[in-house]
């Protein structure tokens, strides 16, 4: 779409500029700040310039997570999108079914985070819990604080189920937007509802599915309270992801320093994912166009 | 026979995805020593006793009110500042205008618990710790990018021929924007909304960081079942139902709209 040229634009964003600039540039800089000193205590710091970066990055643990956490979230995202894709399509148009889905849908994603971990510590549970008992029963010895497998699967499920319905409530808003013209016209053409799907729906969806695969990266890369309390980050260190390795060693150890240079390299690294996925799907949608 | 097989899809998902939610509802009628003695399926004893604590306890349901209270002012910010925004990006070129926008989404990026010193200090130096707006503040950090963004994906679905027309026709700039662009988008509103209520209602680091009594939120105060002789089970499934009921409702209200989408030729 070509777009009018007019920078008095600038005052439609101004507010939002304000407003996030205030909450985001003045702890950016504390964490800069401290990411270059060793701090002993009040008036107690000593500049140790890239010290912090250098030993960070050569941590063999934080290799370990950041491969566990990139394995998990590239899991969860190539199972949750389609999925929510899916879904978005089955569900009905209108009628009280439509909006009986919308509220079910809804419902995962509004119990507080630590409370999900809490729920699916007794879910899954062999003796009391209804996913334990089911599985168990079913011949499958299954123990999440015992087996690293079965502590993955926990997780992923915890995770699909948490978050499918994010995806698929995008996905759902972005199809009902697609004005009914379109569907007329592939109908007169006799398009086949693959065909209907790959060149309407898709690309009309393009919107809201960048911002869910972007949300979902960002937020599953960020996973903390569900798996910390689901596992605490065990058995050993098999579900140790990133952010719970940060926590061990901002609150464990309490290494300041260590600690902001290592959330700078998360803040980067997950920037970096971002900005190709972004550009990629940015990419797609205009080769659609052409 | 194929839209048939579609729902049974659709509906085998929808149970899969109630089932944790009904051992919430489950535990939430049974006291703690119950659930801790046997699997049952349907409470055998159901009992209101969790309810009935959280309902008279001042300190449990002012939890609720709480929360309410910041995320309906967090929406309401994020929601009016986001609108013109949104269209800004939309429609037009401006200096900066791809920097800014993907600026906004990094703010997002950064390992949540970065901002608790930092905020604490700030929200410390004006005087405003323990108070709604400050939790309402502190959560736009992420809820305002994230409502340009979906806003911005809605509104670029809407011809610009819309907004040429009305303007050729002697709408001013906040009329139109009220009277025919904000009804074109209605879905995305309605999802936007949902949102930023939903993201603001289940964060706790930054709301239990800042608050210490007079605004506490709930999922601070669900903290508290685990007691020195354990979790209390019961109380906290209680707790969380409870915690979904306004969220459904925001959803239930604005589901009309989600559905409804887009009818081209208002103009």
């Amino acid at each position: 779409m070509n777009k009018w040229r007019d920078n008095k634009a600038w005052f439609l964003v101004l507010p939002v500029f304000v407003i996030v600039a205030f909450s985001a540039i003045i702890p950016l800089m504390t964490v800069v700040n401290y990411s270059v000193q060793d701090i002993f205590g009040p008036g107690q710091r000593y500049f140790v310039g890239v010290e912090w970066f250098r030993d960070v990055l050569l941590d063999e643990r934080l290799h370990d997570a950041l491969f566990k956490q990139l394995a998990f979230s590239f899991m969860v995202l190539l199972t949750e999108i389609p999925l929510g894709i899916a879904i978005a399509l089955m569900m009905p148009k209108k009628g009280w079914t439509a909006s009986a889905c919308l509220v079910i849908l809804a419902l995962p994603l509004l119990i507080p985070w630590n409370v999900i971990g809490t729920i699916w510590i007794i879910f899954t549970r062999p003796d009391i819990g209804l996913f334990g008992a089911i599985v168990n029963n079913a011949g499958i010895a299954f123990d999440h604080t015992a087996s690293p497998v079965d502590a993955w699967i926990t997780l992923m499920l915890m995770e699909i189920w948490h978050w499918t319905p994010l995806v698929a409530l995008l996905a759902y808003a972005g199809l009902r937007a697609i004005p009914e013209a379109y569907y007329q016209a592939a109908k007169i053409d006799g398009a086949s509802s693959w065909a209907v799907f790959r060149y309407i729906q898709l690309p009309k969806m393009r919107g809201v599915l960048t911002i869910a695969l972007l949300l979902r990266f960002m937020d599953s890369f960020l996973i903390y309270a569900e798996p910390f309390v689901l596992t605490g980050g065990g058995p050993g260190n098999t579900t140790t992801f990133l952010s719970i390795y940060l926590v061990k060693i901002a609150v464990g150890q309490f290494d300041l320093g260590p600690a902001a240079a290592f959330s700078l390299i998360y803040f980067l690294i997950i920037l970096l994912f971002c900005w190709l996925f972004y550009q990629a799907l940015q990419a797609v949608g205009t080769g659609d166009k052409a | 026979m194929r839209l048939k097989k579609r729902h049974l899809g659709l509906i085998a998902y929808l149970i899969i995805l109630f089932l944790p939610i009904y051992w919430m509802l489950n535990m939430s009628f049974r006291t703690n020593a119950d659930i801790m003695r046997s699997f049952s399926l349907i409470p055998t004893h159901p009992t209101l006793i969790n309810y009935m604590k959280i309902f008279t306890d001042p300190s449990w349901y002012s939890g609720y009110i709480n929360s309410i209270i910041y995320v309906t002012i967090n929406t309401v910010i994020s929601l009016t500042t986001a609108l013109p925004a949104a269209y800004a990006f939309s429609r037009y070129q401006f200096i900066g205008d791809k920097h800014i926008f993907f600026w906004l989404l990094t703010n997002r990026m950064a390992p949540p618990a970065v901002f608790l010193l930092p905020f604490f200090q700030l929200y410390s130096t004006f005087n405003l710790i323990d108070t709604h707006i400050a939790v309402a503040l502190s959560h736009c950090l992420f809820n305002v990018p994230l409502a340009v963004w979906i806003l911005e994906g809605f509104m670029s679905g809407v011809p610009k021929e819309i907004d040429e027309t009305a303007f050729i026709d002697g709408y001013s700039f906040p009329r139109f924007f009220i009277r025919v662009f904000i009804p074109l988008i209605r879905a995305g509103i309605g999802v936007t909304a949902f949102f930023c209520f939903m993201f603001s209602w289940v964060e706790l680091l930054l709301a239990r960081t800042l608050t210490t009594t007079a605004a506490k939120p709930i999922a601070a105060t669900m903290t508290r079942t685990v007691s020195a002789t354990g979790l209390d089970w019961g109380l906290l499934a209680a707790a969380g139902i409870l915690t979904i009921v306004p969220g459904a409702l925001v959803i239930w209200f604005v589901r009309n709209h989600l559905a409804k989408g887009f009818a081209l030729g208002r103009v």
